[in-house]
C-alpha cells in the first residue's frame, strides 16, 4: 500500500515538475525473419482495466519483433470459453490467447487467461495474476511473459525493468522504466555527470558513478528506499563498477595507486580494495563472467584498447579481441555463450557481439557512436545508448541484429542503459 | 572636518587595492590625443592580482603562463613535443613559487566507451603532472584528474570540437587558497 501511493506521488511529482516529456517513446525498426501469428482475444469484464492489459500484451508481443497479431476483433473469449481451433487456424493464427479481468475470491482484481496451440488444437496452459489499477501493465507484461516463454521456448523480458540516464537542461536523472520504456521514475537527480549503472543480481540496487562530488565516486543506491552508500571514495577516480554473480563484491577501477587498475570491493563498503589487475597501462571496464569465475576488461597493455579476460581473482589474462584497434566495453551474456562490445571500424563506434565457442565477432549495426551495450537478462537482446540526429538515443537490437527498437526521449540525451535481472 | 577626510581616506585605500577591471582604451572617457599612447595614461593596479586572485604574470594573455591548454592526438597520452616549452615554463613557475599548487585536468572527446574515456583523461593528466614533476615541481603542488568525456568544452560533432575536447588543463591556486579550484 505504501509502495503503491509512494509510485502515484512520484508519477503526479513528475508531471507537475515538468519532466512528463522524460518519459520513453519507442519505435521499432525492424522484425524478425519468422514471426508466430498469434492471437490474443480482447480480455473481458471491467471494461477500462481489459483494454489496459489486453493493449499491454499485444504491444510486448509485437514489439519482441517473434509475433505476428493476428486480428481477433469480436471474438468475445474468456478463459473458460470452447475454441474453435479450426476457426482460428484458417484466420491464420498459430496461437491463441483469451482471458479476463475478475474478482479473486477475496475480492482482489486477477487478470486471468488461456493460452492455446491451434495447430494441435490443445492449452498450452494458464495462469491467473493478482492486481491493481495501478499494476494493470505489469499484469499484462506477465501474461505476455507467459505467452512468450511457451511459444519460444526462453524466458520472456517483459517484466523486467531499465535503468539509463537523460541529461535535460543542464540536469542529470539516473532513471528507472519498465522494459517497454513506460512508467519512468527518477531515482536520483544532479546537476553533475552520473555515469555506468549497473543492477544488482537481486534487481534491488544499483551501483553507479556519481560525479557530485567534483570527482568519480561509487555509490550503491536502494531503490525502493532510496537510500544509498559510497563503496569507493579513493583518491583519484573511482569507477566502472560491476557485480559479482552472488551479489556480494563488485569489480571498481581506482586510480589511487597511479593507473586506473581493477580493484574488487565489498558491496558493502567494507574493507580494503584487493587489487587484481597490475599493468603500466589502463584497465577498465570490469565485468564478471556469469559463472562468476572470470572478469572479462579493457586494457590497452598491447598498445591499443582491447578486451581481455582473466580469472576472478586477478591473473591468468588472455586476450579476447584482435580485429580493429579499438574493441571496448565488453559484456558477457547471461547464458555464457556471446560477448557484446563496442568496436570502432572505419571511424564509427558499432555494437559488435562474439560468440564465444568461435569467437567470431559479427557487427550488429550500421550506427556510428554506439555506446555502453547491456544485455536483457534472457540474452536475446542488447540495449545500447547510440546516436541518431545529434541526439542520445537507446536502442535495443537483438542478439543476431534482425531486430531493432528505438526509445527516445523528446527533450534530452539518453545514454548509459543497464537492463536488470529478470523478476524474482 | 576630520570626520569627513577619514572616509574619504578609507575608501582611497579600499580603491587602492580594489580588483576593479581595467577599463581598456576605448572604454574611457574622451580625452585629446596627447602624443604616443592614445590615452597617455599606463593603467596599473596595486598587487598585480586578477579576479581570482591570481598574480597577472599566470593570467594575462600576453604571458605564455597564460596558455593553460595542452592538446593530445586521438587514442594518445604523450605530451607532444611542441608543449615541452609550455611545461617547462609552468614547471619554473612552481619551483619558483613553492606556495602555489596547480590542478590538471584530463579531457577526451566525446567518442568511445565513457569509462575507458575516464582512464584515458585520467593518463593524459597524469603525464603533465610526471613532466612538471620531472623538471622540479614537487609532487605535492600538482594534483591530477580526469573529466573523461564529461564536461565538453567544444560541444560541437567533428573534428575541430574533438580536437579541442581532447586536452588537458593546467588549474591554480595561490599559497593564500585562492585562485582557480
Amino acid at each position: 500500500m505504501h509502495r503503491i501511493s509512494r509510485r502515484v506521488f512520484l508519477a503526479f511529482a513528475l508531471l507537475s515538475s515538468g519532466f512528463a516529456q522524460a518519459q520513453l517513446s519507442i519505435e521499432i525498426t525492424g522484425a524478425g525473419a519468422n514471426r508466430i501469428p498469434v492471437a490474443i482475444a480482447d480480455f473481458v469484464g471491467d471494461g477500462a482495466a481489459s483494454r489496459v492489459v489486453t493493449a499491454t500484451v499485444r504491444s510486448d508481443l509485437e514489439r519482441s519483433g517473434l509475433f505476428k497479431l493476428v486480428d481477433a476483433t469480436g471474438s468475445n473469449l474468456d478463459e473458460n470459453s470452447p475454441i474453435n481451433h479450426g476457426d482460428w487456424k484458417s484466420r491464420g493464427a498459430d496461437a491463441l490467447a483469451a482471458g479476463s479481468i475478475g474478482r479473486s475470491p477475496d475480492g482482489r482484481m486477477e487478470a486471468r487467461f488461456r493460452l492455446y496451440d491451434t495447430q494441435k488444437a490443445v492449452s498450452l496452459g494458464g495462469a491467473a495474476y493478482v492486481t491493481s489499477n495501478e499494476q494493470l501493465r505489469a499484469a499484462g507484461h506477465r501474461i505476455a511473459d507467459f505467452i512468450y516463454e511457451k511459444l519460444t521456448g526462453e524466458k520472456g523480458i517483459f517484466s523486467t525493468r531499465i535503468a539509463y540516464v537523460v541529461k535535460s537542461r543542464g540536469q542529470f536523472l539516473l532513471q528507472i522504466a519498465d522494459a517497454d520504456g513506460q512508467g519512468a521514475a527518477t531515482a536520483l537527480t544532479s546537476t553533475e555527470p552520473i555515469i555506468s549503472p549497473v543492477w544488482s543480481p537481486d534487481g534491488g540496487r544499483l551501483a553507479y558513478v556519481s560525479f557530485e562530488k567534483k570527482k568519480p565516486i561509487i555509490y550503491v543506491h536502494s531503490i525502493a528506499s532510496g537510500q544509498r552508500h559510497i563503496v569507493a571514495n579513493q583518491k583519484g577516480s573511482n569507477s566502472a563498477p560491476a557485480w559479482s554473480p552472488d551479489g556480494r563484491k563488485l569489480a571498481v577501477v581506482l586510480s589511487k595507486d597511479g593507473n586506473s587498475q581493477i580493484y574488487a570491493v565489498n558491496a558493502d563498503g567494507s574493507g580494503a580494495p584487493q587489487r587484481l589487475t597490475n599493468s603500466g597501462g589502463i584497465d577498465t571496464e570490469p565485468r564478471y563472467s556469469a559463472d562468476g569465475g572470470s572478469i572479462y576488461f579493457t586494457s590497452d597493455r598491447g598498445g591499443s584498447p582491447q578486451i581481455y579476460r582473466m580469472s576472478a581473482g586477478g591473473g591468468d589474462v588472455q586476450r579476447v579481441t584482435f580485429e580493429s584497434n579499438y574493441n571496448v566495453s565488453p559484456r558477457p551474456s547471461a547464458d555464457g555463450k556471446s560477448l557484446a562490445f563496442i568496436s570502432r571500424r572505419e571511424g564509427r563506434f558499432q555494437l559488435a557481439v562474439m560468440d564465444l565457442a568461435s569467437r567470431q565477432v559479427q557487427i550488429l549495426t550500421d550506427s556510428h557512436k554506439d555506446e555502453s551495450p547491456s544485455f536483457a537478462p534472457n540474452s536475446r537482446m542488447i540495449l545500447i545508448a547510440t546516436e541518431i540526429g545529434g541526439r542520445g538515443v537507446l536502442s535495443a537490437v537483438s542478439s543476431d541484429g534482425r531486430i531493432k527498437q528505438r526509445l527516445s526521449v523528446a527533450a534530452g540525451d539518453v545514454r548509459e542503459p543497464a537492463w536488470g535481472p529478470f523478476l524474482k | 572636518m576630520n570626520k569627513l577626510l577619514i572616509p574619504a581616506f578609507v575608501s582611497a585605500l579600499i580603491l587602492g587595492c580594489s580588483t576593479t577591471p581595467i577599463p581598456d582604451d576605448a572604454s574611457g572617457a574622451p580625452v585629446e590625443s596627447r602624443g604616443g599612447s592614445r590615452s597617455g595614461v599606463a593603467p596599473v593596479v596595486a598587487g598585480g592580482v586578477d579576479a581570482n586572485g591570481l598574480p597577472r604574470e599566470l593570467t594575462d594573455p600576453k604571458s605564455k603562463l597564460a596558455q593553460r591548454s595542452i592538446y593530445f592526438d586521438l587514442d594518445k597520452y604523450e605530451v607532444k613535443s611542441e608543449y615541452q616549452d609550455l611545461v617547462a615554463a609552468h614547471a619554473k613557475y612552481l619551483v619558483a613559487n613553492k606556495g602555489f599548487k596547480v590542478l590538471i585536468q584530463g579531457n577526451t572527446d566525446e567518442r568511445g566507451s565513457r569509462e575507458y574515456n575516464l582512464s584515458l583523461g585520467q593518463k593524459r593528466s597524469d603525464a603533465v603532472k610526471r613532466s612538471l614533476v620531472l623538471l622540479g615541481a614537487r609532487e605535492d603542488q600538482v594534483e591530477s584528474v580526469s573529466l573523461g568525456e564529461e564536461k565538453p568544452k567544444a560541444q560541437g560533432a567533428d573534428e575541430s570540437a574533438w580536437a579541442e575536447n581532447r586536452r588537458a588543463d593546467i588549474l591554480y591556486k595561490a599559497a593564500d587558497g585562492r585562485g582557480e579550484f
